[in-house]
């Protein structure tokens, strides 16, 4: 039985690869049920996770188990969840905003520290760099500082792109799309290699053509 | 207080009688070197090779130099307990572990565990704020062990304030204080200039030419929840395209991967038609959810592409993997591509693939360009300030740098001071 699953697993997932990739020539009967298998199947799925990987171990559980105020105050985050579902009702669906609102502000709130601890102040210490000589290392420096700066003052919405401002915001520009264009090579490849990893499963797993 | 010293007699009555059966089977030439004169002793042969008579306990590898003090920056409760690893002198005998003792007033000895050989430092995480402790860290060898002598009482206690951390808080109360400095002004009435993002003068020429076509148009607010701050972004713009759907009535698809940006857009979108007077034409049907699973949800927008034919497409928000998909997809059906998103990696493929692409930052420009809301709008001016700030260090820094480093190329120019100072302030 074991085996026989497997097989008919390997034939339906190749049956689902093909359909989705015969979205390339244009859409079609089979891409659309693919398509809406996928949708489904992946909602049911989430709804499953959020349940049993979220609620039941962030909530439930930890209802049951403490005590004192770490047990109390769970009942702040399932009165929200619950206030949520006053959508239903177009009555008080006008509560639903404040949970929202509390959601927006945390993350807003938390976001600040977190990014300045994370990113800001990392990457401008990386950026304090001298010229030590007439050396690569020199100009390297150079090129990362003019690069920073430059970029940075791109995104200066105070004043418009004129004068002094506009010849370095477009120096900034050409700093970005050159690292774009690093970037969409280095991200292609890894894409190339995933459509690589499904050729691989159709030829091997389904067709056994190759080892 | 007593400490223990490791029985050294047990461990020289066992190297004695190896010596003894080592010599018995032919273990003769073992014995011949003073390993402390010749450095060539082996693990298990060090003991006897002195050929004192008495072991020699400097030949057992020991920690010393114990050290132990409250973990700065913390919030109690821990201690940070360092030491120097003392080889013993001519051999090579192996350390298998160092193992930490930790003594507290009135109570026994406790082992609190045992560290690779590498490690030079273990952190008592486990530690009663108020309560002295001293510190012995016993070496291991496979010949015995040897306890350090005990480390000065250490006591843990909380900071109000990390300190490593300061350069963190002066610069968030910057930013935040020129951001609320703006903001004021922004209430108060004060003009406050920001220039035109190209990408948002094109918003109406799609909504235009949808409803020209009589086509639909599709706005994707990205695969993240609504405490992410692009979907936050894409969210305001939203509420500026709905308000031009609205006049014009055309219809608007807004697929969601979450449930609360979904509750959130219906909201907005609702509001949107409500302010233009048009409250009957909102459907909330139209601002769906369709599944959190990132393929999924693209496989669900390809599909709406296709068959919908939106005039029109909004790829704004917080993007990964799918934003090439999505936008080749409405690159295919001929649609108007406005884009936008702060992820880097995803940039190129936007601007690869659409008309329009909001860099990083535009979008949240955009955003409060759009709304002309005073908090939005502050906020956009405080963060150009900073920038400035930052712009001005970093320029600081390197001509500061560079001179100290033309006078002096050995770094010892009290401008490379200077600098080095500028640059560890961040650390």
């Amino acid at each position: 039985m074991g085996s026989l699953g497997m097989i008919i697993g390997t034939w339906l997932a190749g049956f689902l690869t093909l359909a989705i990739l015969s979205f390339l020539y244009k859409d079609n009967p089979f891409y659309k049920l693919a398509e809406h298998l996928y949708v489904g199947v992946s909602a049911g799925y989430w709804l499953i996770y959020v349940a049993f990987f979220d609620v039941e171990p962030m909530l439930v559980t930890p209802f049951m188990e403490e005590t004192g105020v770490e047990k109390w105050i769970l009942i702040v985050p399932a009165a929200l969840g619950v206030i949520m579902l006053s959508r239903w009702f177009p009555k008080t669906a006008w509560l639903s905003r404040w949970p929202i609102a509390f959601t927006v502000g945390v993350g807003a709130g938390l976001g600040i520290t977190a990014n300045l601890q994370g990113y800001v102040v990392p990457q401008v210490q990386a950026t304090l760099l001298p010229m030590t000589g007439f050396n690569l290392v020199s100009l390297n420096n150079l090129i990362l500082v003019v690069g920073v700066v430059t970029t940075i003052l791109y995104f200066y919405f105070s004043k418009a792109h004129k004068g002094v401002l506009g010849v370095t915001a477009k120096i900034g520009i050409v700093f970005i799309m050159v690292s774009f264009g690093a970037s969409f090579g280095y991200t292609l490849m890894a894409r190339i290699s995933l459509l690589i990893g499904r050729l691989y499963f159709l030829l091997s797993d389904l067709l056994r053509v190759i080892d | 207080m007593s400490f223990p010293k490791c029985d050294m007699r047990a461990v020289a009555l066992a190297a004695v009688l190896a010596t003894g059966v080592l010599a018995i089977f032919g273990g003769d030439a073992f014995a011949q070197e003073d390993p402390l004169e010749t450095g060539s002793g082996e693990i298990g042969g060090a003991p006897e090779a002195v050929g004192l008579g008495e072991f020699d306990e400097t030949l057992l590898p020991t920690a010393c130099n114990v050290t132990a003090e409250d973990l700065p920056d913390d919030g109690g409760g821990s201690i940070q307990v360092t030491w120097e690893p003392l080889e013993a002198r001519g051999t090579d005998i192996g350390i298998l572990a160092y193992e930490i003792l930790r003594y507290a007033p009135g109570e026994e000895p406790s082992s609190l565990g045992e560290v690779p050989p590498t490690d030079t430092g273990y952190t008592d995480t486990e530690a009663e704020d108020g309560v002295p402790y001293q510190y012995v860290v016993r070496t291991k060898t496979p010949l015995g062990s040897t306890d350090s002598e005990p480390s000065e009482a250490a006591v843990a206690t909380a900071q109000w304030v990390a300190m490593g951390r300061l350069s963190i808080l002066i610069m968030a109360v910057l930013f935040c204080g020129a951001v609320l400095y703006y903001i004021r002004r922004a209430r108060v009435g004060d003009e406050l200039f920001v220039r035109k993002i190209p990408g948002l003068e094109a918003v109406d020429d799609a909504v235009g030419r949808a409803t020209e076509m009589g086509r639909p148009v599709l706005f994707v607010p990205g695969i993240e929840t609504v405490s992410e701050v692009g979907t936050l972004a894409a969210l305001t713009i939203l509420g500026h395209v709905a308000k031009r759907v609205a006049r014009h009535g055309t219809p608007l698809d807004v697929p969601c991967a979450d449930p609360i940006v979904m509750t959130t857009a219906q909201e907005i979108v609702k509001q949107a038609y409500t302010e233009i007077g048009r409250p009957d034409d909102y459907d909330p049907a139209r601002v769906a959810y369709l599944t959190y699973d990132q393929f999924g949800y693209t496989a669900g927008v390809d599909g709406m592409m296709l068959r919908d034919r939106p005039e029109a497409v909004f790829l704004v928000g917080t993007f990964y993997a799918e934003s090439l998909i999505l936008a080749e997809t409405g690159h295919s059906i001929g649609a108007i591509q406005i884009a936008g998103t702060k992820e880097t990696s995803q940039l190129p493929f936007f601007v690869a693939a659409c008309d329009y692409t909001l860099i990083g930052e535009e979008l949240f420009a955009a955003s409060s360009y759009l709304s002309r809301e005073p908090v939005m709008l502050g906020s956009l001016k405080g963060q150009d300030l900073a920038k400035l700030w930052i712009v001005y260090f970093i320029l600081l820094a390197f001509v500061v740098g560079t001179i100290g480093y033309i006078a002096r190329p050995d770094g010892s120019s009290l401008l490379t001071k200077v600098f080095d100072v500028m640059h560890s302030w961040f650390g």
